[in-house]
């Protein structure tokens, strides 16, 4: 299932390795066939989306990760937190503005973390009810810790409170 | 001491309540046993060879007399009225029923404790020298800086799946009380030519099966720029530790592979990145606002030398053993810091009673304490006490057990539960540690031997730190029977050493003898004026191997 931070601009279908490019449509390759198959992919008129796997930076991507609409992280067994660096890498240093998805094994508890580091869609594996969704990022309510998602942290939140004594 | 403000108060309580959800969902059925262990671990929940072991987050060892209530509190109502003392100056309640976890929570809670991040692959607990605050040779506290990384590392959504576990210790000295290099990270605190004070940092310490001392990847942090250079090198470790084989994940096999140099590159590379956004930038207030909370209690204006302790010393000898190796210097005069020993012969080492607890804040309250330290040496300290309150605290601590002349001697035995409570365990250790006191108690020989650390653990994970004993003992599991070896040679502190092992083990009676062969030759070889490690460094393995193993 997914699970939309943000509405998907697009439905992407899994391009497997080997198959052909189809005509239309939105489509998801492994980052080996983006590179091999570069110059086509992105010369195509609809949205290309890559899917890392939990062991590939996303620095591989370099400058074209401007030109991606959707990037997939995918984590094999919900304790590779591998994902969340290159989730933060992307939003930060490679300044990637396109959905952010994670697949695989991540866990209902997981999500606060993910949409902290810049995941704004998530493909579980197995149906968890929006409002669960919901709770589960909002179940703590202040961080201490700066991130990507710009959430005000507690320390700026005691240097707004009443002046101390 | 450091009190919660609304925020971190309120953290605690919605963690308590979020793990009582995770809880409800595992007995439900919700999660399966392999996903909850990961959720549970962060939240220092074990479960261990008879019952679940919930692990107490004491940050740098420090506790306030209500706190100690309450512990004893919760140790009696929901264990079985004891807990144990750790090398990560926590607390571990060995007997806990999972339906009841959330509840015990709730109760730390209320006390500002809580038990996250005590277990899982995530930053632990935030270890700092116990006698932080006190000591002469002090710098700056270290729990100033310990406190801001605990805050830091709590919940950290990017650092909390790692490949393995990540420890932290800050020393404020150039003593070294905190083992900081072997830690994953080390930092001590220094000044450097003008005066200023920073950090130096050193990356890939550890014990367990691959022992390592820790390299120097800062020589000298700006304290503005503290968390900016550790969020860099948990990132290094994050993107790039292993993740094939549990005992190849730690950040020192990381070290070891890439070599400290280009650690050090990748780690300058992104921490001038993060530096550069300035996100982590720690302003100088938030430095002072959380200093305020350590600063010393009123001191009085005491002459050093005190009548009443000198008399009381001339006319109780047992008062004057215990002043001499429990009693520490205090950076104020009049005044000396004390180690409460929880190693009395015959106990578990590190264990104390809910009663002996809830005696201690008493006494916390009788002399003044507004705080109680836990040492990674499985003991308490009691900070602040003034020179001639010394003898009367003493006597109250006789009948508590809690008096033992022992600290730094060779029945201080450090040791980890080991097969008597422990899963990963391959043999016992705590019968081995009261065998070995036993066989040394005789206080007299133990004052005379002197200084002797003897670390003790029942599997190579090393909680014991047998690496780092100037005598350490590893519990092995020999075709299903206990087997111990002995190392020699090792140190935790500032000239910090790695043990080497002697030679074949023994079993669990031969290992009291050749502790005591072990000793013997040191005896025979010492120099005036030298320690066991002394000695060792000195004449080197071979007398002793040729006293364990001559034909």
């Amino acid at each position: 299932m997914l699970v939309e931070g943000h509405p998907s601009r697009m439905a992407f279908s899994n391009l497997p390795d080997g198959e052909a490019l189809p005509q239309a449509g939105a489509i998801i390759v492994s980052l080996s066939r983006f590179t091999k198959e570069r110059e086509a992919l992105l010369a195509r008129a609809e949205p290309v989306g890559v899917r890392l796997e939990t062991g590939e930076s996303p620095e591989a991507l370099g400058a074209d990760v401007q030109r991606l609409e959707l990037i997939v992280l995918h984590v094999p067994y919900l304790k590779d937190g591998r994902a969340f660096s290159w989730a933060r890498l992307l939003r930060t240093r490679l300044g990637y503005q396109g959905e952010l998805r994670v697949s695989g094994h991540v866990l209902r508890d997981q999500i606060a973390f993910y949409a902290r580091v810049g995941v704004d869609s998530f493909e579980l594996p197995q149906a968890v009810p929006a409002a669960e969704v919901e709770a589960a990022r909002s179940e703590i309510s202040h961080v201490y810790q700066p991130s990507v998602d710009g959430q005000v942290t507690i320390r700026e939140l005691r240097a707004r409170r009443a002046p101390r004594s | 001491m450091y009190r919660y403000d609304e925020f971190d108060a309120q953290l605690v309580r919605e963690r308590a309540e979020q793990f009582r959800g995770q809880v409800a969902r595992r007995l439900s059925g919700d999660l399966t046993e392999d996903e909850f262990k990961p959720l549970r671990l962060m939240n220092g929940l074990y479960l261990q060879l008879h019952s679940y072991m919930l692990r107490i987050a004491i940050p740098y060892g420090t506790l306030s007399a209500r706190q100690v209530r309450k512990l004893a509190h919760i140790a009696r109502v929901y264990d079985r009225g004891y807990g144990h003392f750790t090398t990560r100056q926590n607390l571990q309640l060995h007997w806990a029923q999972l339906p009841k976890v959330p509840d015990m929570l709730v109760e730390l809670a209320e006390v500002e404790m809580h038990c996250m991040q005590t277990s899982g692959n995530c930053v632990r607990n935030i270890t700092a020298d116990h006698f932080a605050g006190a000591a002469a040779d002090e710098i700056e506290d270290p729990r100033i800086l310990s406190e801001i990384v605990r805050q830091w590392s709590t919940l950290h959504p990017e650092f909390s799946f790692l490949p393995r576990k990540f420890k932290i210790a800050v020393s404020g000295s150039a003593a070294d009380r905190a083992a900081i290099l072997v830690h994953d990270i080390g930092i001590q605190i220094v000044r450097n030519t003008h005066g200023e004070i920073g950090y130096r940092v050193t990356v890939g310490g550890g014990l367990g099966r691959s022992p390592f001392i820790g390299h120097e990847v800062g020589s000298f942090v700006a304290k503005t720029d503290i968390l900016a250079f550790l969020e860099a090198v948990m990132r290094v470790y994050n993107e790039s530790g292993r993740r094939d084989n549990i005992h190849k994940a730690r950040i020192k096999i990381l070290v070891h592979q890439i070599g400290p140099e280009e650690m050090r590159r990748r780690v300058e590379r992104e921490f001038a990145e993060i530096r550069k956004s300035g996100t982590l930038e720690l302003p100088e207030a938030e430095i002072a606002r959380i200093a305020a909370y350590f600063a010393p209690p009123r001191f009085e204006e005491l002459a050093d030398e005190s009548v009443e302790l000198e008399a009381a010393t001339r006319k109780n000898a047992g008062f004057a053993d215990w002043l001499k190796t429990n009693v520490h210097a205090h950076k104020m005069p009049g005044y000396a810091i004390a180690t409460v020993s929880l190693k009395r012969i015959g106990d578990t080492p590190g264990d104390c009673s809910s009663d002996q607890m809830d005696a201690l804040a008493d006494l916390m309250e009788e002399f003044g304490q507004a705080e109680i330290r836990v040492t990674h040496e499985q003991n308490l300290v009691l900070p602040h006490l003034r020179k001639r309150d010394l003898f009367a605290l003493w006597q109250k601590l006789v009948p508590l057990g809690l008096a033992s002349s022992n600290h730094g001697l060779v029945t201080d035995i450090i040791c980890c539960p080991g097969l008597d409570y422990c899963d990963l365990a391959n043999a016992r250790s705590i019968n081995i540690a009261q065998n070995i006191a036993q066989r040394f108690a005789d206080l007299e020989r133990q004052h005379n031997l002197g200084e002797l650390k003897i670390k003790i653990s029942g599997c190579i994970n090393a909680c014991g730190h047998h690496h780092v004993g100037h005598i350490g003992i590893l519990g092995v599991d020999r075709k299903g029977v206990e087997n111990y070896q002995i190392l020699l040679g090792g140190s935790g502190a500032e000239d910090a050493s790695l043990g080497e092992i002697l030679g074949p083990g023994f079993d669990s009676e031969g290992i009291v003898d050749a502790v005591e062969n072990v000793v013997g030759t040191y005896e025979r070889l010492r120099q005036s004026g030298e320690r066991f490690l002394d000695t060792y460094r000195r004449v080197g393995p071979t007398p002793f191997k040729d006293r364990l193993y001559a034909r």
